[in-house]
């Protein structure tokens, strides 16, 4: 009787093609964008993720001042390079340390110039970052002592400023100061805040600080723990002797912060997350209007067929008949909805996807809810003019013009 | 001629319809007695509104009395529930309608087929029949035409092969030829005739024309919700 009724509702669907697209119109693009958001958002969270990681999950930031919600940037005071000694020399479980200072100033090789940001550190920086060099050599430890103008560029910066000449060996002008470039960095691509990580320049943090920023401050430092060494333990080492190294008094709160990259990994996914479960609830909501599109249809083709329903009642329909071939009949409607919406939002998603650059990841639980949720659009919005159709008086039904 | 034994295929009792309650209701029928045995071929005549369309619903299991009993193969209809009804019609009887009332944009076979979907005979066994049925009112080769392609007289032979694919024991026309030219009405009265005469369905007809009446065996006339005469017709005679 369920393959008779299927197959009676095939037949009706049929010969009411166009119409019976249009009412499935709001399923397949409710389930379509349910798909296409969770599917895209799933992608971008994976994105992030996998980006965070890169950077090391091994990874801390040492910043001045206390930064968090509710609290200004503060004034305190920055590091310094006997910071920067201290922490290398008595830090345990300590890979690498990197200071960082940072200027956006013009760079100019012949004709070309291009604003930039200048970064002063030392070798530690390659090892924190985990970036290798494409050609050319880092900095030696006595261009790090001597604070020797040497240069490393970024991929953008090379491609700006130099074409197609080989930049190793050519003389930049940084901010005002020669610098011999010694070294490429290699190619490493948009941040997941869109920043380009290429547009930039490596110096020497004694030049930079002396020659181009004209201070000796450090803006902030990145420590990277050694493997297997938990980072939580290395960023109780470092609390306690900047404490110390900045005098503060047992009970007087840090003026500076240690952030672990693995927070902060993990507070992004999270907030993306969030983002993509918005999503897909406002895209939901569709759904659910596409349920009623589906009953309006049925309720105005039950009035429609009333004749036709007549007849079926006569020449023995029994109304339980009459009720599932309705009811049948939105439950096909809105699970064809539901397949063309699954279709739809996946081939949204792979577009997308491709575009934004983040992997296409498809989660067969998401599709099978949709596919769940239109089957009971179509047995809850079908139910009720099922129902009508079967309790129509035959006598009346087929009077009915 | 009531057949020796058995009780006579349709019997009503004092059977009584009001429409409506209180003062505005309205009475179809008035305690009609009324009794048609099998094989029979009878035309029930009379002006509109003399009751003759709520006899045939009533005899058509589509509609209960107020009062009075409808006894049919001697079961008391009235004390029926609908889906029993519903039950006994698909069983027993067979309908065709003045306007036809196929099923549009489906095929000849497909609307004969129809009653049988319902009865749950498998496919191949229904296909069938309903060839058959469709071959024996004279639709050979039309089978797979709707009802859109197919002249009134011929819709109405889908119809007719509909009513009769389950093999009902009574086939009930309300105006069969009520839409139709003469030569069309005759062809169909023919039809029903032979069905009839060969087939023994019994062939209960509401018609308003004396020239499709006269193909009946009996003739009952309604005037006023009451049966005003019930006579063999003259052809008949």
């Amino acid at each position: 009787m369920l393959v008779e009724a299927v197959k009676l509702a095939l037949q009706a669907i049929r010969r009411n093609a166009l119409r019976s697209f249009l009412t499935v119109l709001g399923i397949i693009i409710g389930v379509g964008a349910v798909i296409g958001m969770v599917t895209i958002g799933n992608g971008t969270t994976a994105r992030i993720t996998a980006d965070l990681a890169k950077l090391g999950t091994n990874l801390l930031f040492v910043l001045p001042g206390q930064v968090g919600p509710g609290r200004a940037s503060s004034d305190a005071k920055p590091f310094n390079n006997r910071d920067i000694e201290v922490m290398r020399a008595q830090l345990t479980g300590v890979q690498a340390v990197a200071p960082v200072a940072q200027k956006s100033v013009p760079v100019i090789y012949g004709t070309e110039n291009r604003n930039t940001v200048v970064t002063g550190t030392d070798s530690g920086y390659f090892v924190v970052q985990n970036w290798a060099l494409a050609r050319g050599r880092g900095f030696h430890e006595g261009e790090e002592r001597a604070g020797r103008a040497a240069c490393i560029v970024g991929q953008t910066v090379r491609e700006t400023l130099f074409g197609r000449t080989d930049p190793i060996g050519e003389t930049i002008r940084v901010h005002n100061v020669s610098c011999e470039v010694i070294g490429l960095l290699e190619a490493k691509g948009q941040s997941s805040f869109g920043t380009d990580l290429d547009d930039t320049v490596l110096m020497p943090l004694r030049a930079f600080q002396r020659r181009i920023a004209g201070n000796m401050d450090i803006a902030r430092v990145y420590v990277s723990a050694r493997n297997g060494v938990d980072t939580a333990k290395v960023q109780t080492g470092i609390e306690r002797l900047l404490r110390e190294r900045r005098n503060i008094t047992p009970g007087k709160e840090d003026d500076f912060s240690v952030r672990d990259m693995k927070q902060v990994v993990q507070a992004t996914a999270g907030a993306t997350a969030v983002l993509t479960g918005l999503l897909g609830a406002v895209a939901a909501v569709s759904l659910l209007v596409g349920g009623i599109g589906i009953m309006n249809i049925m309720l105005v083709s039950v009035t429609e067929r009333t004749r036709e329903i007549g007849i079926r009642l006569a020449i023995g329909a029994l109304e339980e008949q009459v009720l599932m071939q309705f009811l049948v009949e939105a439950v096909v409607l809105s699970l064809f909805g539901g397949i063309l919406g699954i279709a739809l939002g996946l081939g949204l998603a792979i577009v997308t996807t491709a575009a934004l650059n983040v992997p296409f990841l498809v989660d067969p639980f998401i599709i099978l809810v949709a596919f769940g949720f239109s089957a009971v659009v179509g047995i809850l919005f079908g139910y009720i003019p099922a129902h009508r159709a079967a309790h129509l008086d035959p006598i009346q039904a087929l009077r009915h013009e | 001629m009531p057949r020796a034994g058995g009780p006579p295929l349709i019997e009503f009792k004092g059977v009584s319809k009001v429409f409506g309650s209180g003062p505005a209701a309205v009475p179809a029928l008035n305690a009609v007695d009324l009794s048609i045995d099998r094989g029979e071929f009878v035309a029930i005549m009379g002006p509109s509104g003399s009751g003759k369309s709520t006899a045939m619903n009533i005899l058509g299991c589509l509609d209960a009395p107020t009062s009075g009993t409808y006894r049919f193969m001697g079961v008391d209809v009235g004390r029926l529930n609908r889906h029993q009804r519903t039950l006994l019609r698909r069983r027993y009887l067979g309908f065709v309608f003045q306007g036809f009332n196929l099923l549009a944009r489906t095929s000849a076979v497909e609307n004969v087929e129809l009653p049988l979907v319902y009865r749950g005979t498998p496919t191949t066994a229904r296909r069938r029949l309903a060839r058959e049925v469709l071959a024996r009112v004279g639709l050979e080769g039309r089978e797979d035409h709707t009802p859109g392609e197919l002249s009134g007289g011929q819709q109405q032979r889908v119809a007719i092969a509909r009513a009769i694919v389950t093999d009902p024991a009574v086939l009930l026309a309300d105006e069969p030829t009520g839409n139709l030219d003469s030569r069309m009405s005759l062809e169909i009265m023919n039809l029903l005739g032979r069905l009839n005469r060969e087939q023994g369905i019994t062939v209960v007809m509401v018609t308003h024309e004396p020239d499709m009446a006269a193909h009946a065996r009996r003739i009952i006339r309604f005037v006023d919700g009451r049966i005003d005469s019930d006579a063999s017709s003259e052809r008949a005679a």
